[in-house]
């Protein structure tokens, strides 16, 4: 009985992951946020206020493993001239909730509202929203099959978003 | 101090045959005269048909810098009002789209107009008796654009009663709007899936002329489209054989000169143009299950074929649209300022074709135009250096020579090397042309 329950994240668990997750984000760590990936994981940032189709609607990101490894590869290049200087985000995460909890599947659902800030040079933007993390159990360890990123303005005119929210 | 306002000598200096001077991208009296002459003596697209399906739909948009209403009237027709109320200057609708019902009503006074602009009512209009009302501008409602056309579902729109007419301005440019329709086993496209909406701190222009500049993407594009031709390739040697559709997109923007130049450009009369004259990045996409037979089932398989086999990749409509007919889309440079332009997208659906191809549109303009897109991030790094950069006076020229021949302003149309910048001369000898018509009456007045 000891051992099943072990197995099973906490609720302390699963905000420690989203608030880690943010973390290696500030710290620039892309490699390591991308590991945190499922083979088949996403980041779906919509572009419509609560968006249903990624496929017939567009998306400000819908990033699969090979888009989001393109992503993070470029932004080390050394030809990448937007990322010259490089830029710099911030996460303030309010306290995530744990909106679906399927221990039976090893799926969970949070829920996350967030400021974000994205500064390069001189020029620094605030965004504000909402991250919804759909995390699975691969082998005992936590993973993000989908991260949707809902920003309150997401319809908005917006200068470059470089990094992740 | 007015140095260009009235003077259309001084505006004519600035574009010499194989340069332009810095000020067309940075002076602030330059932009505030672009949007007075060039956006009203050209023809400015407004929005498209599908847009206002039914009576009393509408959206709202502008003609260079002045608001507009593009609505659909009772008698079927797409009307285009200025958006200012004729009493105080309210904007009648600030919503994007809609559904007026019958009339618009102002929010401030109750004004009621009806949906080709003509006044309806007035609450408690004895007010106005014996006041002389009737002679007013206010009395003949919203003020409609005057020169509306209505081509294939494509509303444009002219702000001035000068100009060229419709046929003329556009002449055979119309062919790559009439390819992009044709694409539409039913001949029909409608907008679909949502706007992707940039802000990029540079001038308009910048923009415009990189839509045919090829000698960019190899080099600007390599930190994205290279990046993602390595990292497919490291899939495929770990033995993924799939090609990604976002792969296929990405990836020809690293082909080489050589396939840039040999794609061609054409030019047109009035500054449009465009690239891919006999093949284009766009040429080589997987075939969509089910879309060749529709098209050979409502063209017939030659009529279908040559439909399919142009592949036009960029073609600009002056002074500041871009379409793609391949990918069925539109790209709208809205000036806002000297160095600030908004970036709309739009993407359209090919009636009666499969969702697999709206399904690449979206994919296309997400990944290439988005706010969040990597090669988007690359491009407006480039326009932004270049906007600070041209505050620097040591040189005041901007060089558009690649190519040049002594003999081109002589022929309105042709087709040259792919990596000519013969369509930039062309935008800037049309913007020379429509900035200074209007001005010289003034002129003359003055």
């Amino acid at each position: 009985m000891q051992a099943e329950a072990r197995d099973v994240p906490s609720d302390q668990d699963l905000l420690a992951f989203v608030a880690a997750e943010a973390r290696l984000l500030d710290e620039l760590r892309f490699e390591d946020w991308l590991a945190l990936f499922t083979e088949d994981g996403r980041y779906w940032m919509p572009l419509e206020w609560g968006q249903t189709d990624p496929r017939l609607h567009a998306s400000l990101m819908d990033e699969d493993r090979l888009l989001l490894q393109i992503r993070v590869e470029r932004l080390k290049g050394n030809r990448t001239f937007s990322q010259k200087p490089k830029s710099r985000c911030h996460h303030l995460l309010q306290a995530s909730t744990v909106d679906v909890r399927d221990d039976a599947n090893g799926l969970y659902q949070l829920y996350t509202p967030f400021h974000y800030v994205e500064t390069r040079l001189d020029e620094q933007s605030l965004y504000a929203g909402w991250a919804r993390h759909t995390l699975v159990l691969v082998e005992g360890v936590l993973k993000i099959r989908l991260k949707r990123v809902d920003l309150v303005n997401c319809d908005a005119a917006f200068g470059n978003i470089q990094l992740f929210m | 101090m007015s140095r260009y306002r009235d003077n259309p000598e001084a505006i004519r200096n600035l574009v010499r045959e194989t340069q332009v001077h810095r000020d067309v991208y940075v002076d602030p009296e330059i932009f505030a005269l672009e949007m007075e002459h060039l956006f009203a003596n050209t023809w400015v697209h407004v929005g498209h048909a599908s847009q206002v399906p039914n009576p009393g739909d509408y959206i709202t948009t502008t003609v260079g810098a002045e608001p507009v209403i593009m609505v659909r009237h009772a008698d079927g027709t797409v009307k285009v009002l200025y958006n200012r109320c004729p009493h105080k200057g309210t904007k009648i609708a600030i919503d994007g789209c809609g559904n007026t019902g019958k009339f618009f009503r102002c929010p401030y006074h109750a004004w009621s107009f009806r949906t080709d602009g003509s006044l309806l009512a007035i609450p408690l209009k004895k007010g106005y008796e014996n006041t002389g009302f009737e002679d007013s501008e206010a009395a003949r409602g919203l003020t409609p654009v005057r020169h509306v056309v209505n081509y294939r579902d494509f509303v444009f729109a002219r702000l001035n009663d000068g100009g060229p007419t419709f046929e003329d301005y556009f002449g055979e440019s119309l062919s790559s709007l009439d390819n992009m329709i044709d694409r539409s086993p039913v001949g029909k496209l409608e907008v679909a899936g949502g706007v992707l909406r940039y802000m990029h701190c540079c001038n308009w222009k910048m923009l415009v002329e990189n839509q045919t500049d090829t000698c960019h993407p190899m080099v600007a594009h390599e930190s994205s489209a290279g990046t993602a031709v390595a990292i497919w390739k490291q899939a495929e040697a770990a033995g993924i054989t799939q090609k990604p559709m976002a792969v296929e997109i990405i990836a020809p923007f690293m082909s080489p000169y050589e396939a840039f130049e040999n794609m061609g450009i054409r030019v047109w009369d009035n500054g449009h143009g465009h690239t891919g004259v006999h093949h284009s990045i766009h040429s080589n996409y997987s075939a969509i299950p089910g879309y060749f037979e529709a098209m050979t089932g409502a063209y017939g398989e030659e009529r279908a074929k040559a439909i399919l086999d142009e592949a036009r990749h960029n073609t600009v409509y002056f002074p500041n649209v871009m379409i793609k007919g391949p990918i069925q889309l539109m790209r709208i440079f809205r000036p806002l300022a000297a160095d600030r332009t908004l970036v709309e997208s739009y993407t359209y659906r090919l009636v009666g074709a499969p969702d697999v191809l709206l399904e690449r549109t979206l994919m296309y303009n997400r990944l290439i135009n988005a706010p969040t897109s990597i090669v988007g991030h690359d491009d407006l790094e480039m326009y932004e250096r270049a906007q600070e950069g041209l505050m620097a006076r040591g040189n005041d020229w901007v060089n558009i020579q690649r190519l040049y021949d002594p003999h081109e302003a002589d022929q309105p149309t042709a087709v040259s090397n792919g990596t000519t910048e013969w369509q930039m001369r062309n935008q800037f000898r049309a913007w020379a042309k429509y900035m200074t018509m209007s001005m010289e009456g003034a002129d003359h007045a003055g």
